[in-house]
């Protein structure tokens, strides 16, 4: 795994393996001592265009759990803000040892073209790419999945899986929907006709408007967040109707099996797409998601690094 | 490419790992805190016969745990991830035990560090032994094994495969010349 | 330096038998068999030997942006032109979106006036339909017109003339002097934000899409405000089947619309999008390959009139980033009639789709000169006292586009390494060669 910039770039047995890598490397922060020392003297770049503070944090936090050093940028008080491009901080950040970049980025396919332009020979991870994918979150979100409702083992296999909201400007969506379907769930997405993308047909999922009815069997609910600028540009009328629609209030609550989970990538609105009570209820693995999320992410960059072994001239294997 | 010499056979590896199992016994003196750890993949299966063994000999039985040191190897960047294995120790941990590290080749010597660090991190034993089935010298590290099933004298040219039933199907020592330097 | 007295030999005009052609005081003065001419002598003529050449009239774009004045560290009017007659165009038409804006008789005189400079290319410009191209009232149409530069093709290309009562009175205030509007057919609320075509692919990748209702909504629109008012309406660079459609629709119900395709949509997909390169970031955006099939259709069939290559230059900087900040638009010039030929002549498809060097000629020089209003100078036939605007295209030597050896000052083409199927051999302008043996004269 030279980059990973999409859940597409994960097969069935990388992504399984992802995770057993996940679920070893969690057991070190249950641990006194909560580092390894697998990265020392590696350097990783944390690249982020837009403020998101809570991944920007469990990726520091994993990087220093493998010991690694870990340089970080952010777009606020940078000189991005002076119209530094991406290439040019890239280049700069290289320039001083990073060799795997973790990038969060406005623009669709940024870390892809960060990866696959000639600017730069660093690793690129996605961390959030406009509104194409966040795979690390849909890896933490399918580690959730596991270790609520397989043990922690194995795949997803017929687990059914609904992710609700704003999918059509929503990247942990289409990493989840890439990544459950390839972990054998089955992955239906509940959404106003106008917040669906054109062209959803094509995707590994089904697609349906009636919450109540896709609540019925499902094994797992994943509420997106909806930002309020969608209802001033007639995405929906209301947050009223929105929520009545598609919010996961108490009554839909009730609706769900004994087992089902509910998952949320935060921030949370309370109120509009997940009901205060169904957020703090036992159902609500959200506070699992963040600490997974760590675990997850060291497995990447561990991954990550290892791949670059291949690459390198002097990684030639002695037994 | 030569064929492979078969150095040990089952037979061989049997008798090694009791004898072992003999040695650990009388080096401790029968001790109450000794645990018996392999690191992953053909040490573990080599720890579990030798605390079978010493289970037997001193009819109490003997903890035994497992070590994947994937994490704390200093070569990532030279020859990749590695796959995954579980890290288990018995539950009292290994505070004031005596561990007797259990690996199937010592090398360089790199595996038993990362295992010595992979230790530190899970706590404090009284003291750290070693046992291999095969040293096969060229260290690259101040170390040195406790127990020895066979010293292995090998050039670099060679590689030495262990095998064993639990993961191979098959028990045996084997030396091979490498098609190329 | 060319000299008045020019003969080329053994070319064969189009696809017809090979002739010497004499050319004097810039224009055609003689036209024999080759083997008539054998034993004739020019002694004081310079001789170009079109053996195996295609002799076809002087290609004519009806859409380039040539960036001056304004951005002159993406292409000025010379550097432009030298692209242009190495590519075969004997005239272009120079779009206004340049800073400042051509909506005045005094920038568009200057354009006019630079392009007549270079020697190497008739340059008319387009004048802004509405002031600034800000779509909000008439740019002085009538002055633009009836200036030295005699504007008769209008446009806010870059942006759409959306406003439905302001297209109207444009089209019927062109009619006083036989101009016509040229419209960049995007309805932008439909588009805002647009990165790429929108369908599967969009979503897949992420990236805010440009629907093929946006265009043809307001091709359709258009369609009907010409009949209504009577007037004459060019459809820049259409790429969706529906527009096709529609065109095709309303040149059945006799209204006066004429259409465009560029080389880039007779060719390439949004597939190019995957790359998340902006090179391939264009406005209309690359659409599907069922477009692509209907758009060369289209051409075949007489739908789209002409092929306007919408030559957009644009800086390095503006490329080389991620898709989202780069720049919309290609490259066009040089590899304009390459593109035609590899997908309307050499491709394997029905006959009913493919063009003959007639054909090519009609598309790239003779409608494209009528629609501009150049036709007294340009696109003409190949006939004695005929003005000698003309392109040499040599169909044995194909070339691989190496973008820092375009002329042009920016390098944003999007073939890169691709193997253009013919080249030009010489381009002549009013009688002297502008490019000779693939070198600019």
């Amino acid at each position: 795994m030279r980059h990973l910039l999409s859940a597409a770039d994960l097969d069935h047995q990388s992504a399984v393996r992802l995770l057993d890598r996940a679920a070893q490397l969690s057991v070190v922060s249950d641990r006194a001592v909560k580092k390894l020392p697998t990265l020392r003297g590696r350097t990783i770049a944390n690249l982020f265009f837009e403020d998101s503070t809570r991944t920007r944090l469990s990726f520091e936090a994993a990087a220093k759990r493998l010991s690694a050093d870990v340089i970080t940028f952010t777009a606020k008080g940078s000189s991005v803000s002076k119209g530094e491009s991406l290439k040019d901080t890239a280049l700069t950040l290289e320039a001083m040892g990073a060799e795997v970049i973790v990038v969060r980025h406005g623009a669709s396919g940024a870390a892809y073209r960060l990866a696959h332009s000639d600017w730069i020979s660093a690793s690129v991870v996605n961390a959030g790419d406009g509104t194409h994918e966040h795979p690390t979150q849909a890896l933490l979100d399918a580690y959730t999945i596991r270790a609520h409702l397989r043990d922690g083992l194995g795949d997803l296999t017929d687990l059914r899986i609904v992710i609700v909201g704003d999918v059509l400007h929503s990247r942990v969506a289409r990493s989840n929907v890439l990544l459950l379907s390839t972990l054998g769930a089955t992955v239906t997405l509940v959404a106003p006709p106008t917040l669906v993308p054109v062209g959803v047909s094509s995707w590994p999922c089904a697609v349906t408007y009636d919450f109540d009815e896709a609540l019925a069997d499902a094994d797992a609910v994943m509420m997106l967040r909806v930002q309020a600028e969608r209802m001033s540009a007639a995405y929906f009328p209301s947050v009223h109707e929105y929520s009545r629609s598609y919010g996961l209030t108490d009554r839909r609550a009730r609706l769900l099996s004994e087992h089902a989970i509910v998952l949320h990538p935060g921030p949370m609105n309370r109120g509009m797409e997940i009901s205060a009570d169904v957020a703090d209820s036992p159902r609500s693995v959200v506070v699992d998601q963040v600490a997974n999320g760590v675990s997850v992410r060291m497995a990447v960059l561990y991954e990550v690094f290892g791949a670059r072994a291949e690459i390198s001239p002097e990684g030639i294997s002695h037994v | 490419m030569t064929s492979p010499a078969r150095v040990f056979d089952a037979d061989d590896i049997g008798r090694v790992i009791s004898r072992i199992a003999h040695e650990i016994i009388e080096r401790s003196r029968g001790a109450q805190n000794l645990m018996i750890v392999g690191i992953h993949s053909r040490g573990v299966p080599l720890a579990q016969r030798i605390a079978e063994r010493i289970t037997v000999i001193q009819g109490a039985p003997c903890p035994v745990g497992e070590l994947d040191v994937s994490m704390y190897r200093d070569d990532v960047a030279l020859r990749g991830a590695r796959p995954v294995n579980a890290t288990h120790i018995p539950a009292h941990g290994v505070d004031g035990q005596v561990v007797v590290l259990v690996d199937d080749v010592l090398f360089s010597g790199r595996t038993v560090r990362a295992a010595l660090d992979a230790l530190n991190d899970i706590g404090r034993p009284a003291s750290v032994q070693l046992a291999v089935l095969i040293d096969r010298g060229h260290r690259e590290l101040p170390i040195r094994a406790d127990y020895v099933g066979k010293n292995l004298p090998t050039s670099l040219t060679e590689t030495v495969q262990v095998r064993v039933l639990e993961i191979d199907g098959v028990d045996d020592v084997l030396v091979e010349r490498k098609a190329s330097a | 330096m060319s000299s008045s007295h020019i003969v080329i030999r053994n070319v064969r005009p189009l696809d017809a038998a090979p002739i010497d052609i004499e050319i004097c005081d810039g224009r055609i003065r003689t036209l024999n068999t080759a083997d008539a001419a054998s034993g004739t002598t020019h002694n004081d003529a310079e001789v170009l030997d079109g053996e195996g050449c295609i002799l076809l009239p002087g290609l004519v774009d009806l859409h380039t942006h040539l960036r001056e004045p304004g951005r002159e560290d993406a292409e000025t009017i010379a550097t432009g032109c030298d692209a242009a007659a190495l590519g075969g165009f004997t005239a272009v038409h120079a779009m206004a979106n340049t800073a400042p804006v051509a909506d005045t008789a005094g920038v568009v005189e200057q354009v006019w006036r630079l392009g007549q400079a270079t020697g190497r290319c008739d340059v008319f410009p387009v004048g802004a339909v509405t002031v600034g191209l800000q779509g909000e009232r008439l740019a002085e149409l009538e002055s633009m017109a009836s200036c030295a530069a005699h504007v008769r093709v209008f446009s806010d290309d870059g942006v759409c003339v959306s406003d439905a009562v302001l297209m109207r009175r444009a089209l019927e205030y062109v009619k006083v002097f036989g101009g016509v509007i040229a419209q960049h057919a995007q309805e932008p609320r439909l588009t805002e934000g647009a990165q790429m075509n929108e369908g599967a692919l969009s979503a897949e990748l992420g990236l805010p899409g440009w629907p093929s209702v946006a265009e043809e909504a307001i091709i359709a629109r258009d369609v009907l405000l010409a009949e209504h008012v009577d007037s004459r309406l060019h459809v820049c660079h259409l790429s969706t089947r529906g527009s096709v459609e529609i065109v095709r629709w309303a040149k059945q119900r006799g209204i006066n619309v004429t259409a465009e395709v560029t080389p880039h949509h007779l060719i390439l997909t949004e597939d190019l999008a995957r790359s998340y390169d902006p090179i391939y970031k264009v406005n209309p955006p690359l659409r599907t390959a069922d477009d692509v099939q209907a758009v060369r259709e289209g051409l075949a069939d007489g739908t789209i009139d002409i092929v306007a290559t919408d030559h957009a230059p644009h800086p390095h900087e503006a490329k080389d980033c991620e898709w989202s900040a780069g720049a919309f638009g290609m490259l066009g010039l040089q590899t304009a009639l390459g593109i035609v030929v590899e997908t309307m002549m050499n491709h394997p498809g029905a006959s009913s789709s493919r063009l003959d060097w007639q054909g090519i000629a009609d598309r790239m020089s003779v409608i494209p000169a009528r629609i501009g209003g150049v036709q007294a100078e340009h696109g003409r036939p190949i006939a004695v006292g005929e003005p000698a605007n003309l392109v040499v295209v040599d169909p044995q030597r194909p070339w691989t586009v190496d973008p820092a050896r375009l002329a042009s000052l920016s390098r944003n083409t999007p073939y890169t390494g691709m193997t253009m199927p013919v080249s030009v051999r010489a381009t002549m302008l009013r009688g002297h060669f502008t490019v000779v043996d693939g070198h600019l004269s």
